[in-house]
């Protein structure tokens, strides 16, 4: 098979579908273009993810990452979810085939996106070195 | 429910090609190159085979060379009109926008070598013409090689016309008839064509099993050297239980290529039409001039591979021209090719038929694509953009 179980599972039921109208973060990364779109949608409440949902257009593997990465930061506070990487995303799903991986880089930068865009919104400072630019083109 | 519905990428073998490979298996498996008996009775059934696809086709016996399957007939075919025409100094070569990957990374390496290649338009609907082929004839031209049916999109070009313009002008023309031989009527002789190429796991005989059809006083070349296997055209001992399940195959298709046509031009219609009702989808390709299993539609808001997974969670065996179901970056040079937006070729399904699949089969994939595609669209920003007036549908 090309996909491990878990990702299958996360594949087939994915967690946390949707948007959330009250958003205090909003992130997206990708273009329709190269074939993947994640966008994120983040309630903090006092410097911690209170709720996260996601929408993707993607691949098995792109729908998979989005659903896997937003368990991992649902209920922690922005510092751990800043320094979610996509290989742990990876690894969480029980790898994915090598030419699968840049689709699931877009997790890890949606988040880092919609992290950025609370601290924009909500006029919080914060190094901007930690943001540094992706491969991805952004498009809000 | 089970329904296969990916005849295009490959067919089940059908029962009496895989009865008439089996006894070159167990009882007559004698090289057909060797003196006695078993060698020699080898050696007949192939000849045997070789009058079937002679017969198919519309030419003699020895004007059928058989290969590993389309791709060597393919790179055969153009190298060798390649090799003749750089002696002459002609090193022009006509093809099209959406030929099938064997033949155009055989022109990616011909142009590294000094060939300048044309690739006709094949416009919106998947068709180029005999008129655009007259005008970029040139004095050094050398090839022109037009696919007969696309893998993708199923359309079917007007190749005898473009064979008749070819045979004036004294130019090669060969086509790649892989997606059409054994489901439309082709004649090499009435098609004006010099050089086919054909593939028998594309109607329901084994993989790796080929013909290179080259019209008497045309010239090849090796591909592989070696013995005088192919009239010492292509070097390597006779995969004779291949060839003898090729042959059973090509035989059962064209015998029964009206009546299967006929059913499968129903199915796709209705398959088709039932498709179409989901919003914001398009067909690819000509509807009229298409191979009659094929079906080829882009929904809008979606990506295909996970339309393919889901499907096949479902029973269902497609595929798609997605960026990610081929492992590269860009969708399908087909679907580019006719036109389609890069985000709207993400979103391609391709449903090829064969004579097997039943009106049942049809109704189910009717009723499961829709649900599939409402909700990989619910979950789509793409969707919800265009929902919410944020972006244009492209596809109304
Ligand atoms: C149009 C076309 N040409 C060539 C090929 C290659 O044929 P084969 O798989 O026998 O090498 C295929 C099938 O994949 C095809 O659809
Ligand atoms: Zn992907």
């Amino acid at each position: 098979m090309l996909y491990s179980e878990i990702v299958m599972d996360h594949f087939m039921n994915p967690r946390n579908v949707g948007t959330l109208d009250d958003a205090d973060g909003i992130g997206e990364v990708g273009n329709a273009k190269c074939g993947d779109i994640m966008r994120i949608y983040l309630k903090i409440d006092n410097d911690t993810i209170t709720d996260v949902k996601f929408e993707t257009f993607g691949c098995g593997s792109a729908i998979a990452s989005s659903s896997m990465a937003t368990e991992m930061i649902k209920g922690k506070p922005l510092a751990d979810a800043l320094t979610l990487t996509n290989k742990a995303v990876a690894e969480a799903l029980d790898g994915l085939p090598a030419h699968k991986l840049h689709c699931s880089v877009l997790a890890e930068e949606a988040i880092k996106d919609a992290i950025k865009n609370y601290y924009d919104t909500h006029n919080i400072e914060y190094d901007p070195a930690q943001f540094k630019e992706s491969g991805h083109s952004h498009e809000h | 429910m089970k329904v296969y519905a990916d005849n295009a990428a490959t067919t089940k073998m059908s029962r009496s090609a895989i009865d008439a490979m089996l006894p070159y298996m167990e009882e007559v498996f004698g090289n057909p190159s060797s003196l006695y008996t078993i060698g020699q009775e080898a050696a007949e059934a192939v000849y045997k085979a070789r009058e079937k696809f002679a017969k198919a086709l519309g030419c003699t016996v020895n004007e059928i060379y058989f290969t590993s399957g389309g791709s060597e007939a393919d790179n055969q075919a153009i190298r060798s009109a390649a090799e003749i025409g750089a002696k002459r100094n002609k090193k022009h070569i006509i093809s099209t926008t959406f030929e099938h990957h064997a033949v155009l990374h055989t022109l990616d390496k011909l142009q590294t070598e000094g060939f300048d290649i044309t690739y006709l338009d094949v416009h919106e609907n998947g068709l180029v013409t005999a008129e655009q082929v007259a005008e970029a004839i040139r004095p050094d031209t050398c090839l022109v090689t037009i696919m007969y049916a696309n893998n993708e999109i199923g359309t079917v070009q007007p190749i005898r016309e473009i064979g008749a313009l070819c045979r004036e002008k004294k130019i090669t023309f060969h086509t790649d008839a892989v997606q059409a031989i054994g489901h439309i009527p082709v004649n090499v002789k009435e098609d004006n064509i010099d050089m086919l190429s054909l593939s028998a796991h594309k109607f329901h005989g084994p993989k790796g099993v080929g013909v290179l059809y080259v019209r008497k006083g045309v010239y090849i070349s090796n591909l592989i050297q070696g013995g005088a296997q192919e009239r010492g055209k292509r070097g390597g001992t006779e995969n004779v239980p291949g060839i003898m399940g090729a042959a059973a195959a090509i035989e059962e298709a064209v015998k029964n290529l009206g009546e299967n046509s006929e059913k499968l031009l129903k199915l796709r219609e209705r398959l088709i039409d039932g498709l179409l009702e989901i919003p914001h989808s398009v067909l690819n390709g000509d509807r009229n001039s298409r191979l009659p299993g094929n079906v080829n539609i882009c929904f809008e808001g979606i990506e295909g591979e996970s339309l393919l997974l889901l499907l096949d969670a479902k029973g269902i065996s497609a595929s798609s021209g997605s960026a990610c179901t081929s492992g590269s970056l860009d969708p399908s040079h087909v679907l580019l090719a006719i036109g389609r937006p890069h985000e709207i070729a993400h979103g391609s399904l391709r449903l090829s038929l064969s004579e097997e699949n039943t009106e049942e089969e049809i109704e189910y994939i009717v009723s499961e694509v829709p649900k599939v595609v409402y909700y990989l669209r619910n979950m789509s920003p793409v969707w919800r953009d265009l929902q919410e007036g944020k972006k244009d549908y492209v596809i109304q």
